[in-house]
């Protein structure tokens, strides 16, 4: 979606804040609510996708004037509420009302190595050969799908050739949205500066993009 | 690079509490209530990225790419396998690639779309890389954001910006300091910062370690 987390290219939020040595996290409810968002993701209640989509369809003023953990933060209630795991009274009074809903499983102070150590990995197992060559020139599609995607809006309608071929990956476009994995090709894709920001761009720029076969079409 | 002074309590002593310090709170309690969360699971969570997992990692892994030319061929070819062979799996680095800089090239990386991050080899991502600033800036204007990390790059370098839209992770292998012949892996990694991992910074000159003594 169009949202204000596409900011590739938009232009007027001034200088980078930079701070030396800087913490993980600037206060105590930075920790937990990063602990909270994890450990809820590992409840298996969501996809990863979703949480994405979660917090970029945040209105944009409230997206720009957060933090991030207040982002994060967020973009949880968003998935509690939708996944019918807590009610809008029960947020607001921080306590239970009604009987919990099942869930697949709930992260134990034990199970927290294992399971960042195993991580969880989106490649999966090829049914079909790919459709593009390392070398093949290919054209982004035009499109502003309301619904999550990882095709940045900056890139869109863009010709850039084939660099890697990383294997097939879940779909995000589906995944966010409970129409399933439907894995497809990735690829890296390299696009000149130039022909994404104009001839008075810097000519020294390339970029590189990461992009799903269904973003992409032979560049003619 | 010293470790983080973390001593000093975060707490907001005062009896006010934010609004977003109060929505945490009662969220935390009512996940809990609910049986959704486990408290201990959330310290565990916190102190693993606190104090297991941060940018020494990849440091090691840049230091050993640098004085191991085998590693350096294995981890440019499969770099997931080849940083996990020093130990470093799992969430946020299940797909890594390395690239790396040369005298032609400079990389540089970002997640214009949200805050992916290779979190195995570099913890978990500092403020501004999340920030709308460097977001927005990175992918057309590299040069001027790297001017204010105060990284100045001949104009003929060609700057090359990974945007991770995808759940590849890049780690970026900076260019060894001259001066370093003969150095240990060990005292190598005290020269790759976070930053010039993620391509906004180079790794320090060799002096800056004599420096800091």
């Amino acid at each position: 979606m169009n949202g204000a987390q596409d900011l590739g290219g938009q232009m007027g939020f001034g200088p980078i804040e930079l701070e030396e040595n800087e913490p993980n996290f600037h206060a105590k409810w930075e920790e937990r609510a990063f602990a909270v968002t994890l450990a809820m993701g590992a409840t298996g209640s969501w996809t990863l996708d979703a949480s994405r989509f979660a917090r970029e369809s945040l209105p944009p003023v409230t997206y720009l004037s957060s933090s991030y953990y207040e982002i994060w933060t967020r973009g949880l209630e968003k998935l509690l509420l939708s996944n019918g795991l807590v009610t809008e009274e029960e947020l607001k009074e921080g306590r239970k009302l009604k009987e919990a809903k099942p869930i697949k499983r709930v992260l134990s102070a034990d199970a927290v190595a294992g399971v960042l150590a195993k991580g969880s990995s989106v490649d999966r197992e090829e049914h079909q050969p790919a459709r593009f060559r390392t070398g093949d020139r290919v054209k982004t599609r035009r499109m502003n799908p309301e619904h999550h995607t990882r095709l940045p809006r900056y890139a869109r309608d863009a010709v850039g050739t084939i660099e890697a071929i990383h294997g097939v990956h879940v779909f995000p476009d589906t995944n966010a949205h409970g129409e399933g994995e439907q894995p497809a090709w990735l690829y890296g894709v390299l696009f000149k500066g130039t022909d994404i920001w104009g001839p008075d761009s810097d000519p020294k720029l390339t970029l590189r993009i990461d992009l799903w076969e269904p973003y992409l079409d032979l560049a003619r | 690079m010293s470790a983080h002074d973390h001593d000093h309590p975060h707490d907001h002593d005062h009896s006010e509490l934010s609004e977003i310090e109060l929505r945490v709170r009662a969220l935390e309690t009512l996940l809990t209530e609910k049986g959704y969360i486990d408290p201990p699971a959330l310290d565990e969570l916190i102190e693993t990225y606190e104090t297991k997992i941060g940018p020494r990692n990849g440091a090691l892994v840049v230091a050993k790419a640098w004085t191991d030319p085998d590693y350096r061929e294995r981890l440019m070819k499969d770099a997931t396998a080849a940083i996990a062979e020093l130990g470093f799996t799992g969430r946020q680095g299940e797909h890594m690639v390395a690239v790396e800089n040369t005298d032609d090239i400079h990389n540089m990386v970002v997640c214009t779309l949200c805050s992916c991050y290779p979190w195995t080899v570099l913890g978990l991502p500092p403020v501004w890389y999340k920030s709308a600033p460097y977001r927005s800036r990175a992918v057309r204007d590299p040069r001027g954001v790297l001017a204010e990390f105060k990284v100045e790059l001949p104009d003929d370098t060609e700057i090359r910006v990974w945007d991770s839209t995808a759940e590849i992770r890049y780690l970026v292998i900076p260019k060894r300091p001259a001066g370093t012949d003969g150095w240990s892996e060990e005292r190598l990694a005290d020269l790759v910062t976070r930053n010039s991992m993620i391509g906004t910074g180079l790794a320090l000159d060799p002096s800056s370690l004599e420096d800091a003594a």
